[in-house]
Order: C-alpha cells, then structure tokens, then sequence
C-alpha cells in the first residue's frame, strides 16, 4: 500500500530583510491509496507550498513526506503534477505532450503510442492528437494535461487549481472528468481550489487551511464525490447537506481572510 | 571655453533648424500629395466597391487599432511616386516630356546690351549664346559685326555652367576708355546688379563685364542625381564588366560571405554563452560585466581597432562582425532561457525528466523564438556593419564599391550600390521571418 504520509512538516522561508515567514507549521497527514483530497483556504495559508513540497519542488525546514516507504527528495514520477494553466509544450503537438513522460522513460514507441491513444481517448480528445496545443480551447489543454499526467501512471496526482481558469460551464465537465479518472483509476488526489463548491463536489476529504502561520484548520469527510461518480453534479450541488456544508465553510472562509484584512489595516 | 563650445553648438542648430524651415514647403507638398491620392482612392474605391466587408462596415474605425492594416495601393503608389519624381527630377527618358521637371536651356539664346561712353555716346550691340549639352562642345557661333562703335559678340557655353564675357573686347570704345555697359536688352544695370534675359540671367561683375548665366532649370544634373536609366545601365555594365577588378557579384559575394560567417560564429559562441549565462549564477556573475558593457558599444567603433590589429583582410572584418552578433545573440539566448515558465520545467520534471532531459525538450525549445528574434537583429547589425566597414578599407565588397565610386563622383554607381544594399538587407529580413515562422510556428502562443 503506497500512502502518503505527511509528518509534521513546517516551512519557513527567510526574507532578505532578515525577518522569516512560516509558510507551514507543524502539518501531519495521512492519505490513504485511492483517496481524493481536496485542499481550501484564504490566500497565504500555505496550500501552494504544501503542494510543491509533495511535488518535492520545495524542501520542508522541519518534517518529512512519505510515499509507500520512500521518503519524498525531490521531484519525481510517482507523483505527477496538473498545473493551472500554461504547462503543457507549446513546440509539441498534444500526442507528444501526452507522450512526454514515456518518452523520457525511454518506452518503445509502440508501447507509448498504445498509451497516448488510450488517454486521448479518455479525455475525449482522439481527433486532436496531432493538433498544437495551442489551437485547442482552455478546457481541451487541461484535459490534455491530465491525460500527460496520468501517462506517467503516477501514484499519487497532484492539482493546483487545475480548473481555475476554466469558465463555469467547462469547469462543471472538467469536474465530472476529473471524478470519473478518480474512480477509474483508483490514484490518489489531492486536488487545490478556491471554489468552495469545487472543494466539496471532488473531495472525499476536504482541508480547510488557516493562515499565519499555515497550518490545517479542519477537516471534513465528505459523501459527495463518492454520490457524484457518474452522476449529473448538479443533483448532487441540491443535496440539503451540500447547501449546508457550503455556507459553513464559506462563513468559516469568510471569518479567517476578515482577520487577516483587520491585521494588515492595523 | 564651455561657453564658447556652447555658441558653437548653438550656431550649428541653428544651422540645421533654418535648413530644415527651407524644406517645409516640400514636405508640405509631399504630405499634399499622399494626402491628394488618399482622396482619390477613397473615392475611387466608393465607386468600385460599394461597403460591404467586415471593416467598412465598421461604424468605429479611427483608434480601432485591427482596421488599420497596410493598404497594399498606398504602398504601390508611393513606391511608384519615388521613381516619377526621380524620374522627373533627373529629365529620364522613362517619363514622357511633359512630366519632366524644367531642364536647363539648351539651344541659341540673345540679348542685346547697351554701352555708353563718358562723353555721352551710347550704342548697342547684339549678343548670341550657344548653350551646347556638356557632351556634345561646339565652338562659338560666328556672327556678323554690325554697326557702331559697338560689336556684335558670341559665346558657347555648356549646360548648366555660366561665363563671362568681355563684351567690349572688339568694340571700337572698350572699358579702357572707360566705356560702360549701362543696359542689358534695355533694362538698366550697374555693376553687383542681374537682369533677366529670354534664357536666364545677366548679371554685372565688379568690374562691369557681363556674366552670362543660362538658366539651370529644376533638374538635377547627373554628377548629382543620375536618371534611373543611367543607373540601370551602369547596373548592366557592372554587373558583365565589373568594377576594380571584381565583378558585381563579387563584391555582392564577398560582403554575405562576411556577413554569414560572421554571424554563424557570433551565434555558435553567443548562444551557449547565453544558456550558460541564463542556467549559472557563477558564468552570468562572469559575463555579465563584459556582455553589459560590449553590448552598448557599437560594433562601428571597433573598426580602427579592428584594422590595427587584424588588417583590412577577411580576417579582420569577420572578427568584427563575430562581435556584432556575439553579444546580441547571447543576451537573445539568455533572455530566451530566463523566460521560460517555471510550471513547464516543474511538469518536465515531474513527469520524469532529467535535468539534461529538461535542458534538451523543454528549455532549449523554449527559448528558440528569443533566438530567432535576437538572429534577425543581429543579421541586420551585420549587414549594416560590414558595409560600414567596407568603406573604411576592403579591397572588395559593396561598402568598398560605392566608396571608391564616390570618390570619382561616379554618383550612379553610389545610388546602384545603396539600392543593391537595400535590397540585399530587406531579403535577409524577409528570409529571417520564413524561416522563423516555419522553425518556431510556437512563438508568441504560449
């Protein structure tokens, strides 16, 4: 069983002024196989470093990350990553964004186009595959984009806000695929948001952050990703309980980034 | 002394202020015409083609910045426009009469003028001048004495050239018996003074002799401006013969050759130095000092040094222009590499990839449009450099051939060449942009 394992990491970053600032403190987590994360908090709670030291793109000061028995060094195959937007290879056309992993793996090309065929096909993008990136819509390069991600076959998937930019139509297609990968696939997710909504459709568990210094507020388990795997996500948003939990957090929400603008006016 | 360096300053200013007054009314006359034709068009236009298309029916066009496209007929025209007014201006027999720009006289052309003696005599006389075309010299007319004390007198003079007369040469009462020329075609003159004649002006030394000034017209002569003919055939004669030993497509030959081993290894070294610049804190510490300081100097001015240490040979030159591109092409490839998304080169990595594998596929692809950007200007510094340095010393090259036919006053040759040099530097731009537009289809759409 490869889980994830977060043990009491702290980040702190100094300044060139000589002051530091705790990005992190004292996180400890623990994420089965197979389960899907969603992560929420006001600006500056440390929901983008947390991520980038899964990623193994950033050090933590104190603590350490592990993945099945492996303790996270650095970036690494195992855990693929979904950028918001402007990560694919604009020199590449989608079916060699999507074979990127494999081909730096050093796969035969038989065996790689199998793969990429597949996923485009998944994504729903198997006209596209010789197209450039760059004349697809924004919906269609985050498809691609996790299509390149999962080619990887990595353990665990991670997204910073992945649908962030999409507008709400696409983002509500984008939601269902992101779902229906989940449960086919069976990866782990931690997913980053800013859409209360979002955080509540795709997590199975949901982190609210705190600010100052970034450190987990609460958790919840939730029933709505597991109640929307191939379903209309909009029957599962009429859930009374959704309505509920949404104006609980988005009040809880409200309340931190009140306190955080109060301490800057002062 | 400042304060006399600054009078100095301020007189040349003042200098080029009041040349610049005196060409207002042609630039006037020039914005008038672009203007003219562009009511022309317009209506022309709303004859042809009644609004339909997707700008003209735009109800908001002025500060639409997406109608305002190059219209292809102004440019013809302007293009076209050039080579009337050259065309005109230089008397070609490209244009039919009617357009050209007034000539200077040439023909047989009179005027009388009127002596008077101190006792109070006076008496005229007739004077015929012959004004030949400067290649075709013909002696003076004769012409009959007439009567009085005063002779008829002739004179040849070439075109655009005036001369003085000794009118009272062969009169019986000459300047020594204090004669003096008091009327020219009945007009009153003294001396310092110039009176209109048929085919231009007379006017009165010092001394009170005629100096004969047929008119010049508004053409250019041809030790000036020579006409596009005489360019064209200069442009055929050359190109067959050659000029100083080489042929047209020698010197041609040379001045690329320069260029494009210049600039190939200008680029071979500026762009690793460019990415080690770009990927190393210690070699952009290094560099930078160096890059920052040569880029700002002009590779003009290494020409003397240049020379003094490499010769005027190929050597020499292509030292030079490795320079000239050098250090643009460095900071293009650097630019190139510290531009690069940080998210791209975390995906690569996070898909895998190793640090060789990051360089390979995705900062080298992405830096590419930089590059090819920083290749057009350097190409175009090159250009511009080797010609410069050409005219300095070569023995061949364009820059060399319009230098040496400049010091002979051989004007065709110098516009040939300029046009040549144009033409040549606008192909390497338009070359640049294909095999941009082919290589790096990408750019500006990340």
């Amino acid at each position: 069983m490869s889980d994830l394992v977060i043990d009491d990491v702290s980040m702190r970053f100094d300044l060139p002024d000589g002051g530091s600032v705790q990005a992190l403190k004292n996180v400890s987590l623990t994420l089965k196989q197979g389960e899907i994360m969603s992560v929420l908090g006001p600006s500056g709670c440390g929901k983008t470093t947390l991520l980038n030291i899964l990623a193994g793109f950033l050090a933590p000061t104190e603590g350490k990350v592990v993945l099945g028995d492996k303790r996270v060094k650095g970036p690494g195959a195992e855990r693929g990553m979904v950028f918001q937007q402007g990560a694919l290879f604009e020199w590449m056309s989608v079916r060699e964004n999507v074979g990127f992993g494999p081909a730096m793996k050093g796969m035969p090309k038989g065996e790689k186009r199998e793969i990429v065929d597949h996923l485009l096909g998944v994504v729903g993008l198997a006209q596209f595959k010789e197209k450039a990136v760059y004349e697809l819509s924004g919906g269609m390069q985050q498809r691609v984009a996790l299509a390149r991600c999962l080619a990887n076959e990595p353990e665990v998937i991670l997204m910073d806000e992945p649908l962030g930019a999409l507008d709400a139509l696409t983002r509500e297609k984008m939601q269902g695929l992101v779902l229906k990968l989940w449960k086919e696939t069976g990866k782990t997710v931690i997913l980053i948001t800013h859409s209360v909504e979002e955080a509540l459709l795709l997590g199975e568990r949901l982190l609210v952050m705190a600010p100052r210094p970034g450190r987990i507020h609460r958790e919840y388990r939730l029933p709505f990703a597991d109640a929307g795997v191939g379903q209309d996500l909009r029957e599962v948003k009429k859930m009374p309980e959704f309505g509920q939990r949404r104006e609980e957090i988005l009040s809880m929400i409200w309340e931190m980034e009140e306190e955080i603008m109060g301490g800057a006016a002062q | 002394m400042t304060a006399l360096i600054i009078a100095d300053l301020w007189g040349e200013l003042v200098a080029v202020l009041s040349t610049l007054f005196f060409a207002l009314p042609y630039i006037a006359g020039y914005i008038g015409i672009i203007l003219l034709t562009l009511l022309i068009w317009t209506g022309i236009k709303k004859v042809l083609r009644p609004a339909s298309d997707y700008t003209s029916l735009k109800t908001v066009t002025f500060g639409d910045e997406s109608t305002v496209v190059s219209n292809s007929v102004a440019s013809v025209v302007s293009v076209v426009l050039i080579f009337v007014l050259w065309a005109s201006f230089t008397g070609s027999s490209l244009l039919p009469g009617f357009l050209h720009a007034p000539g200077p006289f040439v023909g047989t052309g009179t005027f009388t003028y009127t002596v008077t003696t101190p006792d109070g005599r006076s008496d005229d006389a007739e004077v015929t001048v012959l004004v030949y075309p400067r290649d075709d010299e013909a002696p003076a007319p004769e012409v009959p004495p007439g009567d009085g004390f005063a002779k008829n007198d002739s004179i040849a003079i070439a075109e655009y050239r005036s001369d003085l007369l000794r009118v009272d040469q062969n009169d019986e009462i000459g300047r020594d018996e204090e004669a003096v020329v008091t009327h020219i075609d009945g007009k009153e003159i003294a001396p310092g003074e110039t009176v209109r004649v048929d085919f231009g002006t007379v006017a009165l030394s010092g001394r009170g002799t005629p100096n004969i000034r047929p008119s010049a017209g508004l053409q250019m002569e041809p030790i000036w401006l020579p006409s596009p003919e005489a360019v064209w055939s200069r442009l055929t004669e050359i190109a067959t013969t050659g000029y100083r030993n080489s042929t047209l497509v020698e010197h041609l030959g040379y001045s690329l050759f320069r260029v494009i081993v210049g600039f190939t290894l200008g680029a071979m070294v500026g762009i690793p130095l460019g990415y080690a610049m770009g990927l190393s804190d210690w070699f952009r510490g290094w560099f930078d000092p160096i890059v920052e300081f040569m880029r700002p100097v002009p590779p003009l001015a290494l020409i003397p040094l240049v020379i003094i240490w490499a010769g005027i040979g190929e050597v020499g030159k292509i030292i030079l222009l490795f320079l000239a591109a050098l250090w643009i092409m460095a900071i293009g490839a650097r630019s190139g590499v510290s531009g690069v998304k940080i998210s791209k080169v975390h995906a690569a990595y996070s898909l895998g990839a190793s640090k060789w594998q990051v360089l390979r596929h995705v900062i080298i692809p992405n830096s590419l449009p930089e590059i090819f950007t920083a290749a057009r200007v350097a190409m175009g510094v090159c250009w511009g450099t080797v010609v410069a340095a050409e005219l300095v010393a070569a023995e061949k090259g364009a820059g060399m051939m319009i230098m040496v036919a400049s010091k002979f006053q051989s004007t065709d040759i110098v516009i040939m060449g300029i046009i040549l040099i144009g033409i040549i530097g606008f192909g390497i731009d338009m070359l640049m942009r294909a095999a941009e537009r082919f290589l790096v289809p990408w750019k500006g759409r990340g």
